[in-house]
């Protein structure tokens, strides 16, 4: 039997307290979201339907779906990510494995003032330099004030991971002749590729969950399109509009919505952990 | 970190990456530039007063920034304070302690709190967080801190706390998920080398959290500039009212919320001006924290002598 | 395959998607030679929304040619993008003032198009029957003046409620809203110290309250907390089954805000609007007429760049006033009345196209 100290017996007091503290944290986090979770499931399980997943909104008392809205926001966000993920990551490989010197730190801090724009500006800057100049709205300009919003958070998060790959990686890489070019994109890039992932991830929900911006890029509409030159409508403009709106039959609606958007975020979330799953 | 051989491949990678990196450094000057332009009919009716004045009355023409500059660093901070600490322990339970069978799913949960629109967000404020904070939380800290200016005032369940406590919610999956694989890429030898010179669990992960330090120090900006700039939910559970007040009970505002609230009204120029100046002052927040954010972080890695990551 | 080979492979495939998802990306309906559907956008205030929803639908019934979308993003987003250009028609609760119809870039016709009422609600537990308030009695109570809710100037007009002795906690807009512009226009007109201090506009500096964001931030803060008084449009206190106030007209009336006393006002105030048809009808003369009644508004523009896009909004429009004004009531909105219409009317046939009206 180990004879424990006093300062012993502390310790581990203050190891089993904080390590419990840290689960209660976590079943805090899990609470929450359940209780947002049921709270929005409460007041909008009862608008789902096949119906409402495929038609088009309806003036009050008709009824009328998301249908649009969901292929909208799936167009924007396919170009976003189009635009934002190759910008920000290669942002993310410039910070990380390129820049040097001060520039460096230069472009870091300009890019980390970029996180706290407010959706809002964004899109009305994207308003001035594309809608007014085509003079219409269009998914377009959408897509890329979305893609705007992504980029620090996907730079940042690449550069911190890329940065966390271990230094004998690219030695050895290097060592074996390849150029730096390889090294980067065949093993640093793989081996940093889930912690790449969560940025992506994060940007994908950040901006899934964005109103102000599409307001002033893509417009809306009731109609269904996927075309780049027009307005489109999308999920979060959808709820936007529901939810401040005077009718009950809407706010179930704009629940509903919410509902059906965050199980396409789980989804994509899913499939981007599947495809870059450790496979060593 | 040159190529042995000169190889032409890396000149076009590491020029096309730095183009790309001046392509969003142009994209950003270019935001500022179009912000500053347009703010300048503000800039020159008020001067340096826009900084410290308090009034702002579109319908006279009186504009001044200090009440949104308080409001959005306050509840910014509020926020970093009830988040970080609560973030950095999921992500030190979720990656040193909880079973990978638990950790994964449990991790998905918490970022799906990312996913929740911030308009949801706000109703959800409204509805649920406001009277809750009200009826429940409220009056017990106006009742044991109220010898505090904090918690003074009369309790509506909208206002600077309730405003700041949102954003907390808000914040905490993007800076938990973010530590979570920078703990993650903490190598291994470093806890294993830790236990074996005896320390207990919570010890070990103090180690795996110094060796961290940079990596959530960027969680942190990242989840700060969230805050800072996060509209939608903040703007219907703040209350809105321009006023710089000590209790955190009363109603404030924030500078992404009143360009939200106010832009698509603004017919006036020197009104619209105004707001774009507001905009640019953000900027210069951001600009601010971040530095003295930077700062902090450097002298602690300073201090720590740096980590070794040669695994 | 050999490395190069394979990002080769690649850069050409990645070619091929960009190059194919700009060919499909973009609406054949814009270019070439069959036309397509007529598309239109039109943006603007948040109160008629669900009526001109409502209209589209019905609309888009009887016209498959022409596709209309409408997104309520506040009176003066409307405005702005209309003087923009990158909307085809906009929409205002507010009329546009002076300079800014000036700084248009050709001349802007404001076509009314239904009524709305602003009321007074409240969250008082224990009061069953409907309040009265007084026109100096609201100004005082927004102003801060009246503070507590068993005010004796309360009291004066509402005999036998039992109010209590709480603070009374004033909720209004804090974004720029045509509701607000409205509210505070009837306020100027009925107490000088209102419109000295604070004034009329959308986005006025309220000495007192908490603020709401859209009618219905400011009808779920008053739904949700106790003592509280603030305005919002009638549809939104009806849907939500909130108190609404009855409100002491110019003639001396207590009258409840309804569709026929909206009408009346509008009615009233016929003698007084302009030819440009921008009018305020706060505060009319008429026993039967609610006070705090306004117009909302249709911005298009007399001279229409686009013969078939300007014919689509002016036949949209027309159809509107006509056709469009019966299912305004089931909404809670009020029709246009009837000598209106006909101004109106005219001011629709005076719309044209490169010098030829466009509606023969």
């Amino acid at each position: 039997m180990v004879h424990l100290g006093k300062a012993d017996r502390r310790r581990r007091l203050t190891s089993a307290v904080m390590t419990s503290l840290t689960a209660g944290c976590t079943l805090l986090a899990v609470g929450l979201l359940l209780v947002i979770l049921s709270y929005i499931a409460w007041q909008g399980i009862g608008s789902l339907s096949f119906t409402f997943l495929v038609d088009s909104p309806r003036p009050v008392g008709e009824g009328g779906g998301i249908g649009n809205a969901i292929l909208g926001s799936l167009v924007l966000l396919g170009l976003s990510s189009a635009v934002g993920l190759p910008l920000g990551i290669s942002v993310g490989i410039y910070l990380s494995e390129i820049g040097k010197g001060r520039f460096v730190g230069v472009v870091r801090f300009i890019v980390d003032t970029l996180t706290g724009i407010p959706s809002i500006v964004t899109g009305v800057f994207i308003y001035a330099i594309l809608v007014l100049p085509m003079k219409h709205f269009s998914a377009f300009a959408g897509g890329i004030a979305l893609a705007l919003i992504m980029v620090p958070i996907v730079a940042r998060t690449t550069e911190e991971m890329l940065k966390l790959v271990p230094h004998s990686l690219r030695e050895g890489a290097l060592a074996l002749g390849a150029p730096q070019w390889r090294v980067t994109l065949g093993v640093i890039l793989p081996a940093a590729a889930s912690g790449i992932a969560t940025g992506a991830m994060l940007a994908i929900a950040r901006v899934s969950g964005e109103t102000a911006p599409l307001l002033f890029t893509a417009f809306g509409s009731r109609f269904f399109s996927y075309y780049m030159d027009r307005p489109i409508a999308s999920l979060t403009v959808q709820i936007y509009n529901y939810a401040i709106s005077p009718y009950d039959e809407w706010h179930a609606q704009a629940w509903a919505a919410t509902l059906v958007l965050m199980t396409l975020i789980l989804g994509i979330n899913i499939i981007v952990r599947f495809l870059t799953r450790k496979r060593f | 970190m040159l190529s042995p051989t000169g190889n032409t491949g890396d000149t076009i990678f590491r020029g096309l990456m730095l183009l790309v990196a001046l392509f969003v450094v142009a994209i950003v000057i270019a935001m500022v530039i179009a912000l500053a332009s347009d703010s300048m009919l503000s800039i020159r009716q008020f001067g340096f007063g826009f900084l410290t004045s308090s009034q702002w009355n579109p319908v006279k023409g009186e504009y001044g920034a200090l009440p949104f500059i308080y409001g959005t660093v306050v509840s910014s901070l509020i926020a970093l304070l009830i988040s970080v600490p609560f973030s950095l322990g999921i992500a030190v339970f979720l990656v040193e302690q909880a079973p990978h069978y638990i950790a994964r799913p449990v991790g998905f949960l918490v970022e799906l709190l990312a996913a929740i629109p911030s308009v949801v967000y706000g109703l959800w404020g409204i509805f649920v967080l406001a009277p809750f904070l009200r009826v429940h939380v409220e009056p017990p800290l106006a009742r044991w801190l109220g010898w505090l200016p904090f918690f003074q005032g009369s309790i509506t369940g909208i206002g600077l706390l309730t405003g700041g406590i949102i954003l907390a919610i808000m914040v905490t999956p993007i800076i938990s998920a973010v530590v979570r694989d920078v703990l993650a890429a903490v190598p291994g030898s470093q806890r294993e080398a830790a236990l074996a010179l005896g320390a207990t669990k919570w010890e070990m992960i103090r180690v795996v959290l110094v060796n961290g330090a940079p990596g959530i120090a960027g969680a942190v900006i990242l989840g700060l500039g969230r805050a800072l700039g996060e509209t939608m939910a903040v703007t219907m559970v703040i209350g809105n009212r321009p006023q710089i007040s000590a209790s955190l009970f009363d109603p404030s505002y924030t500078i992404a919320s009143a360009i939200a609230n106010e832009f698509t009204e603004a017919t006036q120029d020197l009104y619209l001006s105004a707001l774009v100046e507001l905009g640019l002052i953000l900027f210069l927040v951001t600009f601010i924290v971040n530095g003295i954010a930077r700062i902090l972080v450097w002298n602690v890695t300073r201090k720590t002598g740096g980590v070794s990551r040669a695994a | 395959m050999s490395a190069w080979k394979r990002s080769a492979q690649s850069v050409v495939l990645l070619g091929a998607f960009v190059a194919l998802s700009v060919f499909v990306g973009c609406d054949p309906g814009n270019k070439g030679v069959s036309p397509g559907p007529v598309q239109l956008q039109g943006a603007g205030a948040t109160f008629p929304n669900p009526l001109y929803q409502k209209w589209l639908s019905e609309y888009g019934k009887l016209h498959a040619d022409v596709k209309i979308d409408y997104q309520s993003i506040g009176s003066g987003g409307g405005i702005k993008q209309i003087k923009d250009q990158t909307i085809d028609f906009g929409a205002s609760d507010t009329p546009m003032k002076d300079e800014d119809l000036k700084s248009a870039p050709s001349e802007l016709l404001h076509i009314p198009t239904v009524l709305g009422a602003v009321v007074i609600t409240y969250n008082l537990e224990g009061v069953a029957q409907a309040l009265r308030f007084s026109p100096d009695v609201v100004a005082d109570i927004f102003l801060g003046k009246i503070k507590k809710w068993n005010d004796p100037r309360i009291a004066a007009d509402n005999a036998g409620a039992k109010l209590p002795a709480a603070d009374i906690t004033v909720v209004h807009r804090s974004d720029g809203s045509g509701t607000s512009g409205v509210f505070t226009d009837y306020l100027s007109k009925v107490s000088p110290e209102w419109k000295e201090k604070v004034g009329a506009g959308p986005s006025p500096s309220w000495p007192v309250g908490i603020g709401g964001k859209g009618n219905e931030g400011v009808t779920g803060q008053v739904k949700q907390t106790p003592n509280t008084i603030g305005y919002v449009e009638l549809v939104y206190a009806v849907q939500n089954k909130l108190p609404v106030a009855q409100i002491k007209n110019a003639s001396g009336a207590f009258v409840e805000p309804s569709i026929d006393s909206v009408i009346a006002a509008a009615a009233a105030s016929a003698a007084n609007t302009p030819d440009d048809l921008r009018v305020s009808i706060t505060n009319a003369q008429g026993a039967q007429v609610y006070p705090i009644s306004s117009y909302t508004y249709i911005l298009v523009y007399k001279d229409q760049k686009d013969a078939a896009k300007g014919k689509a909004v002016v036949d949209f429009l027309w159809w509107g006033i006509h056709d469009g004004e019966n299912f305004a009531k089931d909404l809670h909105y009020a029709a246009l009345p009837a000598d209106i219409v006909k101004r109106t009317e005219a001011k629709l046939n005076s719309i044209t196209a490169g010098g030829i009206a466009l509606r023969k």
